[in-house]
């Protein structure tokens, strides 16, 4: 199964500002992604830049709106996405408490991705992958 | 067994075998998710599997291995219903696979002997119904539903909640543990202590449903707690060395023992220094201790083992002054080494005061007051003290301070004769000697 970890936490946070927590915290994102991608769990590992840069667009009686921030405002903000194809909600645990973001304050969300099969029969849809190209 | 008609109309037979059939009803759940690998699916199926045990063994008799016989039939059936219905085949891609490979014998009845070993798969249930992942009140209500085989219309009204809101729980749950995999199978090694006490925190928390005098009707209560013993007594039949497993039935047991004498005719709390020990079950006390003592010499003991040990000291004094308060006290102290928890040392500053030291014990409590401020029981505890030490004003206060904070009818009773005999004896102006 995938399942996709989204990391949650409070950005304004200080004190990895520097040059040195930097770098110990790149080396540790890059520890846990070669730890997960030889495990052969790993799809996707990636950190998002702050939610300042964000843009979203609302749809609002048949108008789009594109407006400057995040979806929701608030002091978690969305700080990175993990993709990863795990045995069950175990091994996802696992990996989850081994990534770097396990300071105070941080969150993990996971998320079973949704299983197409699954879902179209039981919605009682005919349903088939279109053949990758 | 005798005709068929008089044993179809037979109360007592029906009783029997829906009794066999709660006590297999979670073997057979567990045994059929570890076959058919979909909850809703293998529920069904025991389901299907009790009405034609109903049907058969009042005429037939009951077979040699009820367990063995209900997870062949429920089987059985799960593969008909997957041969039939193309949504359950993609699914439940794992039984369609096995199904097309094997060439199933469609006349192979159910009443033929079958095999009797049949794995016990029922710890693998407890871990998933008991997955922190799971929300607290669908925890306990699987559990009592998938292992305990309580119908969800007996569960609903145990937690007084309408059987439509319950099922929708259930429902929910078990779409939770197909979508995101919450494994069946036992946890490993590095993760099994956290598990576990998650697992008997569940059974406890059925336990106290029971036990607590303040909601729901007697009977159903009954069942909650011999629901909750006889679920702990299955982990510790399945995990026989696992001290706090042990623990946590002897404790159960324990305080079970004192159920008929817990309340009086009128309904009303009976405290434990009250009550008539020869009401208490001297069976079920026997055995908590010897499993309490077990419990204690497999090594450093837990949470519920020492619990275990508090409530056997209890069980097993002759008169309440004979309780050993002192042992009580020391047990509540490590009890508080193992966690900081201000109501443990509450219950030790008690112990301590009923050793003999007063003072000291109501010392401890003062110092409780910033954490226990809204607790009912840590001023009607002060109170006891203060008035054992002649503070009578002083105790009114408190006892008047737990009066307004207790929520359970019989024990606001209890504290309210207690502030009446002290208004009794400055009345009577009887001075303290």
């Amino acid at each position: 199964m995938k399942v996709l970890l989204t990391l949650y936490g409070d950005e304004t946070i200080k004190g990895v500002d520097s040059p040195q927590d930097i770098a110990r915290t790149m080396q540790a994102w890059g520890e846990f992604g070669e730890a997960a991608r030889a495990a052969g769990v790993l799809l996707v590992c990636d950190a998002l830049e702050a939610s300042h840069t964000a843009t979203t667009v609302r749809v609002d009686g048949g108008t789009r709106h594109v407006t400057d921030g995040p979806f929701i405002e608030t002091k978690e903000q969305l700080g990175g996405v993990i993709l990863l194809e795990v045995r069950d909600l175990d091994e996802a645990l696992e990996w989850a408490a081994r990534t770097p973001w396990n300071f105070d304050g941080c969150s993990t969300e996971i998320r079973p991705v949704m299983d197409y099969d699954a879902y179209a029969a039981r919605a009682g849809i005919a349903w088939e992958e279109p053949a990758a190209s | 067994m005798g005709g068929a008609s008089r044993l179809l109309s037979d109360p007592v037979t029906a009783g029997a075998v829906d009794r066999l059939f709660r006590d297999h009803f979670g073997r057979a759940v567990a045994a059929l998710i570890r076959t058919v690998g979909d909850w809703d699916l293998a529920e069904e199926c025991v389901q299907d599997a009790l009405a034609t045990a109903l049907e058969r063994w009042p005429r037939d008799g009951v077979p040699r291995d009820p367990g063995a016989w209900l997870v062949a039939v429920a089987r059985n059936r799960a593969i008909d219903r997957l041969r039939r219905d193309r949504v359950l085949r993609v699914v439940i891609p794992q039984l369609a696979a096995e199904i097309s490979a094997e060439d199933r014998d469609d006349n192979a009845a159910p009443d033929e002997p079958v095999s009797t070993s049949v794995p016990d798969e029922r710890l693998r249930l407890i871990f998933a119904c008991c997955h922190p992942a799971l929300a607290p009140e669908a925890q306990v209500a699987l559990t009592l539903r998938l292992l305990g085989g309580l119908s969800t219309a007996e569960v609903a009204h145990a937690f007084l909640v309408p059987e439509a809101t319950m099922a929708q729980r259930l429902t929910r749950a078990k779409a939770k543990i197909r979508a995101a995999r919450i494994p069946f199978r036992v946890p490993p090694d590095d993760a099994l202590p956290a598990r576990l006490e998650a697992a008997l925190d569940v059974i406890c928390l059925v336990f106290n449903e029971g036990y607590a005098a303040s909601a729901g009707d007697a009977h159903v209560r009954r069942t909650l707690c011999a629901e909750a013993i006889r679920l702990a007594a299955v982990i510790a039949e399945l995990m026989p060395d696992e001290p706090e497993v042990l623990g946590l039935q002897a404790l159960l047991l324990a305080h079970d023992a004192r159920r008929e004498a817990r309340v009086d005719a009128t309904g009303a709390l009976v405290l434990l220094e009250d009550q008539d020990r020869g009401r208490w079950d001297a069976a079920a006390i026997h055995r908590a201790t010897r499993l309490a003592a077990r419990a204690l010499r497999l090594g450093p003991p837990g949470r519920y083992v020492l619990q275990a040990a508090i409530a056997v000291e209890h069980a097993n004094a002759r008169t309440a002054a004979d309780t050993r308060w002192d042992r009580i006290a020391g047990f509540y102290a490590r009890l508080a080494a193992l966690a900081p928890d201000p109501v443990v040392e509450l219950n030790r500053a008690v112990a301590i005061a009923m050793a003999g030291d007063v003072p000291a014990a109501l010392a401890r409590i003062d110092a409780l007051a910033g954490a226990l401020e809204h607790y009912h029981y840590f001023h009607a505890a002060r109170a006891d003290l203060l008035r054992r030490l002649g503070a009578d004003e002083a105790a009114a206060d408190a006892y008047m301070r737990a009066i307004t904070l207790v929520g359970n009818a019989a024990e606001r009773a209890l504290l309210e004769r207690r502030l009446a005999e002290i208004a009794g004896a400055r009345d009577a102006a009887r001075s303290p000697t």
